[in-house]
């Protein structure tokens, strides 16, 4: 990349480094969650599965957010996939996925 | 961003392995030490005397001893934690957490006596374990930012591979007569790609050996947050058994021992003593890792009052239990015998290398035209990668000296040893932010091998008297005059490698094809 970005450019980065990291820990965060109460295999084991798969899952959304052509197709991609899974967390678990039922 | 796939990678290789160098290359070198933790806790301590054998019958009379002291001087503490003596380290060390906000007990104690052990104050290798995953910070902010930044680094390294083209050509790579760039870029590249899986692999199972921390979200889901059921529910640890309230007194733990050596095979590596003055006490007998590559210790739970066993835990791990236990074992390498050990230690200084190296590509390719004055992000860059490459190094000879000069009465010594690191660290950082780059690195590399140096020196002259070992103690001494022959070498490089660089920059050249930087 250039290095005389421009002031969109910077933005640009910035959004990214949050999706980054917020995104791609909520996805990992929401797909541990849900993995761990859906696989099926004892408790403890499909909890341990879910939290060893949970870093590459986090890793590819990094690579995601930075990859997608644009800001907006990173937001949405990444938006969408944290979305779907807390629903799906939430129709499983039934109740609020975090902290608050619990 | 909005060029094709790889550029967005290399982009994000640069960026990401930039802000996270600084503190990778302190994880990766303490780590790397931590492979000879045990040996440089022993460098430490020369006045320890090693012992041919350790009879059940020592082990249990020790266990008695560490008791009688802990109920003298923790009695307030929720847990203590003993471990046993060994041939190799016959001692017992006690470890207790007092209440929040005061410092946790800890002494090593003569196995024979139960008297303090008379050795000299040191955190000897547990220092460089501890800040591994520490860097030194209270626990919560430390693993915090250390699994931040190995997270990073997967990031880095995932990046770092789809940017290569060519990974098998760049075994074989190494163009050092051409510009710096291209040396330092072949050097990333060859640091990094000939210990790619050992990179994937320390950096992963890095993560895994907290990952609870990192991501709980799993235990919140499937168990309310009850990360100690979690556990015992894998079969890692025995169940808790929680304080009734009502006070109890405990049973003698000599035959406990005794019944835990009855019970299984191995070495008895530690007791765990919870609530200790409590009805429901549990005193945990924990074995040391059976052969193989997966960390899991058998461990035998006794009822604290009355010594009866309630629960027995010896291998018989699910599938996924045993992968999260083979990651962890395959990060600590306990596993690992002489030789291959050392294979792990080169492929640890790999790691080093390739974050130093990558560190120093950045500001290489960034050098500024000749007769162009340099930046502000340049300089800062430049200064902290001089302060981390350099520093730490400084820091971890200076800990060592200081071991062998500081009084052996001094009181607060262990701290002050610590303090040594951190102060030739910052001296080093502070200092090689003055001279001009070329010259900064070389007497800082320089300076770096001459303190390792010194420790020999000062190694022989004051402790060779104490040396129960002599071969040995001249072994680690070696080791030691090795990284510094290796620190006066590059120096010696460093300086040597500027005059070529700078005549042949004068001559126009097709610019060097850019891949990682």
């Amino acid at each position: 990349m250039n290095r005389s970005s421009s002031l969109s450019a910077r933005a640009s980065v910035a959004g990214r480094l949050v999706l980054a990291a917020g995104g791609g820990y909520a996805v990992a965060a929401f797909t541990t969650a849900l993995l761990s109460l859906t696989l099926p295999m004892p408790r403890a084991e499909a909890v341990t599965t879910a939290t060893l798969l949970s870093f590459p899952v986090m890793v590819s959304i990094v690579v995601v957010a930075f990859a997608a052509r644009s800001l907006g197709r990173a937001a949405a991609i990444v938006g969408g996939l944290a979305l779907a899974l807390a629903l799906a967390l939430r129709l499983v678990a039934g109740s609020p996925p975090f902290g608050f039922g619990s | 961003m909005r060029q094709g796939f790889r550029q967005s990678m290399a982009w994000l290789h640069t960026w990401s392995g930039l802000v996270v160098g600084w503190v990778l290359f302190a994880v990766f070198v303490t780590g790397t030490a931590t492979y000879y933790r045990t040996d440089i806790s022993r460098w430490m301590q020369p006045e320890l005397r090693r012992e041919a054998t350790m009879s059940p019958e020592a082990l249990a009379a020790s266990a008695d001893l560490a008791v009688a002291h802990l109920q003298a001087h923790a009695g307030g503490a929720r847990t203590w934690f003993v471990t046993l003596p060994t041939p190799d380290r016959p001692l017992v060390e006690l470890f207790w957490r007092n209440r929040p906000g005061t410092p946790p007990g800890h002494v090593l104690l003569d196995p024979r006596t139960g008297a303090p052990a008379a050795l000299r104050a040191t955190r000897g290798g547990d220092f460089f374990y501890r800040f591994h995953f520490e860097l030194n910070l209270p626990p919560l902010w430390g693993r915090w930012i250390v699994g931040i930044c190995a997270m990073v680094m997967l990031v880095a390294l995932v990046s770092g591979i789809v940017t290569h083209r060519r990974i098998f050509a760049d075994f074989f790579t190494l163009r050092r007569d051409k510009a710096a760039q291209r040396g330092w870029l072949d050097a990333h590249n060859v640091s990094g790609v000939l210990a790619l899986p050992f990179h994937l692999m320390i950096t992963y199972t890095g993560m895994v050996t907290l990952a609870l921390m990192y991501m709980p979200w799993g235990v919140t889901a499937a168990y309310r947050g009850d990360q100690s059921a979690y556990f015992a529910e894998t079969g890692q640890i025995t169940r808790d058994r929680p304080a009734t309230g009502e006070p109890g007194t405990l049973a003698p733990v000599g035959p406990m021992v005794a019944r835990a050596l009855a019970t299984l095979p191995g070495p008895l590596e530690r007791l765990t003593i919870v609530n200790p003055r409590d009805a429901n006490s549990t005193i945990v007998a924990v074995f040391e890792e059976p052969h193989g590559l997966s960390h899991e210790h058998p461990q035998v739970a006794f009822a604290g009052t009355s010594g009866a066993i309630v629960e027995v835990l010896s291998g018989a791990l699910r599938p996924a239990a045993k992968t999260f236990t083979t990651l962890v074992g395959l990060h600590e390498a306990h596993f690992a015998g002489a030789a291959l050990r050392v294979l792990f230690f080169l492929c640890g200084l790999m790691g080093s290398a390739m974050v130093g190296s990558g560190l120093v590509l950045w500001t290489v390719a960034r050098l500024p035209k000749a007769g162009a004055a340099t930046g502000f992000g340049w300089r800062i860059v430049h200064t902290l990668n001089l302060g981390t490459i350099a520093g730490l190094p400084a820091g971890i000879a200076l800990y060592f000296l200081a071991n062998r000069l500081l009084p052996l009465d001094l009181a607060g010594r262990a701290d002050w040893e610590v303090r040594a690191f951190f102060g030739a660290w910052i001296l080093v950082a502070v200092a090689g932010a003055w001279p001009a780059p070329r010259r900064a690195w070389r007497l800082a590399l320089a300076a770096v091998a001459g303190l390792f140096v010194a420790v020999v020196v000062a190694d022989a002259a004051t402790a060779c008297g104490l040396w129960d070992d002599p071969a040995w103690f001249l072994g680690f001494d070696a080791a030691l005059l090795g990284l510094a022959a290796g620190f006066a070498l590059i120096s010696h490089k460093v300086a040597r490698f500027a005059a070529p660089r700078r005549a042949r920059r004068a001559v126009p050249e097709p610019a060097p094809r850019m891949e990682a930087a």
